[in-house]
């Protein structure tokens, strides 16, 4: 069973809001003291993946990244995971490419790579948040697709996923070649690579092409969805702190605050 | 035309609802244009009549096909239906499926999709929808570029409309479909939690990496959020621990709740979670760290450990609510 794993670098998304602010003319955040790490729904798409790989005795799991030079930290990360190969496609011009670049420049690395059985991708990045790659990568390649899926297995070359929904859970078989979405659950959080394994991460061969390598023109204006507005909101909340001698005092002050709030309802 | 699309894929008429359809009218209202409704599943009398009281028309399609969510069924249904409307916007719930559909549906039409939208408007011909980016820690105005418009809404983020005296034109429409197996769902539970969805609840109590454990949520938040009449939930920390079922999680990853009366306990509140409580009317807090996040975005809040507040607040509110 061959596996594409898809990883978006993003800023660290846990910085403290107060370090965190934009850039009102360029459409994003500022990088400020944030580092940058692979976005945590793409490291729990790998994490199920080598699972998987793990459970069903053998799988080829290819990592791929659409993204700026220091993408491949991410890729070469995924390798000291244990990926079995990785693959950058180079973005050196588009700031912000929209959602429909960005599965299209994914969609061609992955004709290129040979249609896989299985494509993960995250389920949404901490960044922009739009949650949208996977659906249209499908697209794309005119592949079914399933999301929020956070368990995979094999049986009698169908694949059994199972997938979160907003009131419990759903199983579906699934025929490959399908694109997955993954969220987390308390099985998937990704491991720590061994520091042996990051060394040797940067010893092994990685792939790099740029878009026109794929096919596809190097700039592009967004013809899906542009960013006209970006700000930080401003909220002004002072937070009353429960008063009072005693803890049984602070606690009836608290209690009182609460049901003046209920009894509004 | 350039009418309105909203799409309903089950047929509650909870707050969510009620706010995808006055949201839908306002927009057709602003455009000069007609709103469609197209629910999928069984007419329900109620349902009916409240939708229609809000939309012209009405188009229910319930077929053994589409009986049980299937993806690509689902998706093949949707674009069809839409291609019968003289539409250019398609306004979604924010319910799991609508969510999954709306950006391949926005590809098989050609158009552009975005999700949780908390504000919509159309200024000189461009579409624009305001969402949270970075984790709640900035919102973004985004512009679709091509039509349709297709825009899944957050729930409750948008009011209701009062009831028009006119009664939408209601009909039914049967699809040619190809059952698409590729994928099949072939297992479906509701895990037990509320009468209500929490994206609808009024008042939810949350506990978060700080409450140590499964037990304490049983033991003590339970009993509590019973007091209070409030939905539980958790963050992400006591989800991924395995505490409580994932389907608790509010956050960026998890549901985007509105209550009026959100009780954190043990929450230190990172963006992450805030993104999910952003709607919330009054954010209340207990939490042994004064500095912790979570008191920047509540009204009031108690510094102390859980555990010592939570059996004697259940006290005082049994007391006071007598």
């Amino acid at each position: 069973m061959n596996i594409v794993v898809c990883l978006k670098q993003i800023l660290d998304p846990e910085i403290p809001a107060r370090d965190f602010s934009v850039d009102t003319e360029k459409l994003e955040a500022r990088q400020g003291s944030a580092s940058l790490v692979t976005n945590i729904f793409c490291e729990n798409a790998l994490e199920t993946a080598l699972q998987f790989r793990e459970r069903s005795g053998g799988a080829k799991i290819t990592v791929l990244s659409y993204g700026p030079a220091s993408a491949e930290d991410s890729l070469r990360k995924g390798l000291a995971m244990k990926a079995d190969a990785a693959a950058l496609v180079l973005n050196e011009s588009d700031t912000n490419p929209d959602p429909l670049r960005v599965a299209q420049v994914l969609a061609a690395a992955i004709k290129k790579l040979g249609i896989p059985d299985l494509i993960m991708l995250g389920r949404e990045s901490g960044d922009w948040g739009v949650g949208q790659t996977g659906g249209l990568l499908a697209e794309e390649l005119g592949l079914p697709c399933l999301s929020f899926v956070d368990h995979i297995e094999t049986v009698a070359g169908q694949l059994l996923l199972k997938r979160q929904t907003e009131s419990g859970w759903e199983q579906f078989e699934a025929k490959p070649p399908v694109v997955v979405t993954i969220t987390n659950n308390e099985y998937n959080v990704p491991r720590i690579p061994k520091v042996r394994d990051v060394m040797s991460s940067y010893r092994q061969p990685l792939e790099t092409w740029r878009p026109e390598d794929l096919g596809i023109a190097a700039e592009t204006t967004n013809q899906y969805y542009e960013v006209v507005e970006l700000f930080v909101p401003v909220k002004e909340t002072s937070c009353e702190f429960a008063q009072g001698d005693s803890l049984n005092e602070r606690v009836e002050a608290f209690a009182q605050r609460i049901v003046a709030v209920i009894n509004t309802l | 035309m350039n009418d309105v699309v909203i799409t309903f894929l089950s047929t509650t008429f909870d707050k969510a609802a009620q706010g995808l359809a006055g949201e839908g009218r306002r927009l057709a209202d602003s455009l000069g244009v007609r709103l469609h409704a197209v629910v999928v599943g069984k007419p329900e009398a109620d349902f009916t009549a409240n939708l229609s009281r809000v939309a012209d028309k009405l188009v229910f399609v319930d077929q053994s096909e589409l009986s049980l969510y299937q993806p690509e069924t689902y998706l093949t249904a949707l674009t069809q239906l839409f291609q019968t409307l003289s539409a250019n916007t398609l306004l979604l719930g924010n319910d799991t499926y609508s969510q999954e559909l709306a950006p391949r549906l926005a590809h098989r039409l050609g158009g552009s999709a975005v999700g949780d939208a908390v504000a919509l408007r159309v200024v000189d011909d461009k579409f624009l929808v305001t969402r949270q980016v970075y984790g709640g820690k900035a919102q973004a105005v985004i512009e679709l570029k091509r039509r349709p418009a297709v825009v899944w809404l957050r729930a409750r983020a948008f009011s209701p409309t009062s009831p028009r005296d006119v009664q939408g034109e209601i009909s039914q429409l049967t699809l040619a479909l190809q059952p698409d197996t590729r994928t099949r769902l072939i297992e479906q539970k509701r895990e037990e939690q509320g009468e209500v969805r929490l994206e609808e609840a009024r008042v939810i109590v949350s506990g978060g990496r700080g409450i140590g454990g499964p037990e304490p949520f049983e033991s003590e938040l339970k009993p509590l959020a019973e007091l209070m009449g409030a939905q539980m939930a958790a963050s992400r920390a006591a989800c991924d621990a395995g505490w409580v079922l994932p389907t608790w999680q509010v956050g960026q990853t998890g549901k985007k709740v509105s209550p009026d009366l959100y009780l954190a306990i043990a929450i230190t509140g990172a963006s992450q979670h805030m993104a999910g409580i952003s709607e919330a009317k009054t954010i209340a807090a207990i939490n042994t760290d004064p500095d912790a996040p979570i008191f920047k975005h509540s009204r009031f809040g108690i510094v102390e450990d859980y555990r010592k507040v939570v059996p004697l607040l259940r006290e005082k509110l049994s007391e006071l609510r007598k």
